[in-house]
């Protein structure tokens, strides 16, 4: 997910504002941006969410359809994720097969859903190790602005909430809604030289130097997280991250639940 | 073979009367939303909801084609990618683009390439995205028609609009904008786009079986329907901009007149004409 290259003076200003507690859009270092989430909008999905994180906007379908369960696990539903970065959300986005920025982005939130044990996948068996449910999350990017890891990751929480298994198409008995029983949320923060800033925008993000997503549940219990970008962390600012994570977390989770 | 008994023996997709599933005549299109500037990135981008379609479109350009290989030096190209979201359909479909999807990308570009003015980029690409968020049918010219008005919201300049609609047939009768049960159960499909000032058609498909008489009457269905579609068009991109000119106008009055450079002759009758001039 390389953008072009920041200017200085932008490095600068941003920086030089960060210290003195300030962001270029009116933010706290410790505020994220503005939320808006519409559940249903896809007909054809079994749940959907069309979210904005300031101005970064995302699409979240889930399909679910009956499949082999993995050998390993053949009393679980399986769960699937993928990430679409497509050319229409950003100039320096291409079609063509994902990148591995898209492939990381759609690994972390997968596991956030799957290490919080959002969906009770011991449910979702139809035939033990012949048929369970299988749940596709498509994550598709329409308008980048900065920090995909949590508004990709809100998408698909708040979508799979408001998931309805189709059992009727398929002659498998009642539609049931699917099995939810934690909130994972997760909340990133750049590292800019010595300054820390709670969802990035795109230019944040561009000159950050290093990326921590943290993926708190209900109860500010630590469920997944993911270090990025080629600068470091000390262990202070690690627990700074997460503590913020856990507060950060606490007032998106009810905007995710429906 | 076996599935035989999946296929309705005796779907009726339109009635004694004359009215079709959803209610409409034959001559009738389904409820059509169109809207300019939805996308923050985008240089220029447009949504449309057209019945159970919901399609956004995108504009990036004319910005530098490549590969290099591939830059025009007399012109700008003109590319389309048409995608369909894995959860637009009732069945998963795959990511990423199939021979279907390929093919609609190639026409709707042929299609833009006939409007825009291409000779004033040279080696640049003119790049469009249509992303189909929820199907119902005719997801090619909701398409066409919304990256025709994000074409327009980046300011690529073109002959004119271009408009798109279909018209079928469905049990025995010629009928405008076929839905997915109609699309699916129909004797024929015929997708078109024309240019509505010049009257150009730049897109035309069909498959099914239709008599000449009936293909007539088809494409008479579908150019009365562009009409109707353009004005939509024109009138999404009015909403957009009108508000615009407005704020500036008064943004302009607001603010104090600007001093002249000493020496340098100034015209204050040149931006008197451009008023007087009016809309196209």
């Amino acid at each position: 997910m390389s953008e072009q290259i920041v200017s200085e003076l932008m490095r600068q200003y941003v920086y030089r504002l960060a210290k003195g507690g300030h962001r270029a859009d009116g933010r706290a270092l410790d505020e994220p941006r503005k939320l808006t989430v519409q559940t249903g909008y896809v007909k054809t999905a079994e749940g959907s969410a069309r979210l904005k994180l300031g101005g970064t906007e995302v699409l979240v379908g889930i399909k679910m359809a009956p499949g082999a369960p993995y050998p390993d696990t053949p009393r679980s539903g399986v769960l699937s994720t993928s990430v679409e970065l497509i050319p229409m959300a950003s100039p320096t986005f291409e079609a063509g097969p994902p990148r591995p920025g898209a492939i990381e982005l759609a690994r972390v939130v997968d596991r956030g859903i799957r290490e919080s044990k959002m969906v009770d996948v011991g449910k979702l068996v139809i035939t033990p190790k012949e048929k369970v449910w299988v749940m596709f999350v498509d994550i598709h990017v329409l308008d980048f602005d900065g920090n995909l890891f949590d508004a990709a990751s809100y998408a698909a929480v708040a979508a799979l909430g408001t998931t309805i298994i189709p059992a009727k198409a398929h002659g498998l008995g009642e539609n049931i809604p699917l099995p939810v029983e934690h909130w994972p949320v997760s909340v990133t923060t750049a590292k800019i030289k010595d300054q820390l800033l709670v969802d990035p925008s795109l230019d944040e993000e561009r000159m950050a130097d290093a990326r921590l997503t943290v993926t708190t549940d209900e109860n500010g219990d630590i469920r997944a997280m993911q270090k990025g970008l080629s600068g470091s962390f000390s262990y202070d600012e690690v627990k700074r991250i997460i503590e913020t994570g856990q507060r950060v977390g606490e007032t998106i989770r009810p905007l995710l639940r429906p | 073979m076996e599935d035989v008994e999946h296929i309705p023996v005796e779907m009726k997709l339109i009635d004694e009367k004359g009215i079709r599933l959803d209610g409409r005549r034959f001559d009738e299109l389904r409820p059509i939303r169109i809207e300019a500037g939805v996308l923050g990135r985008a240089d220029g981008s447009a949504y449309i909801e057209w019945g159970g379609n919901k399609v956004l479109a995108a504009v990036y350009g004319p910005r530098e084609a490549h590969p290099r290989h591939l830059q025009d030096l007399a012109r700008a190209l003109v590319q389309c990618r048409y995608n369909m979201a894995p959860f637009s359909v009732s069945d998963r479909k795959r990511p990423g683009p199939d021979r279907r999807s390929v093919e609609i990308s190639k026409i709707i570009s042929e299609a833009f390439a006939a409007v825009v003015f291409k000779e004033q980029f040279p080696r640049t690409s003119v790049d469009i995205f249509i992303e189909v968020l929820q199907a119902d049918a005719g997801t090619r010219c909701a398409g066409l028609t919304a990256a025709s008005v994000a074409l327009a919201d980046a300011g690529v300049p073109m002959k004119d609009l271009v408009t798109s609609v279909a018209s079928g047939k469905i049990g025995g009768v010629v009928a405008l904008d076929l839905n997915k049960e109609e699309d699916n159960f129909g004797e024929a499909d015929c997708p078109m786009a024309v240019v509505p000032r010049t009257g150009e058609v730049v897109l035309l498909q069909m498959d099914g079986h239709l008599t000449y008489q009936e293909f007539q009457k088809a494409m008479g269905l579908s150019l009365s329907a562009t009409q109707k579609i353009y004005e939509m068009q024109r009138d999404a991109l009015h909403r957009k901009y009108s508000v615009t000119l407005e704020e500036l106008l008064k943004e302009q009055a607001a603010a104090p007149p600007m001093p002249p450079e000493p020496g340098e002759e100034t015209d204050v009758d040149f931006d008197m004409d451009l008023d007087q001039g009016g809309a196209p």
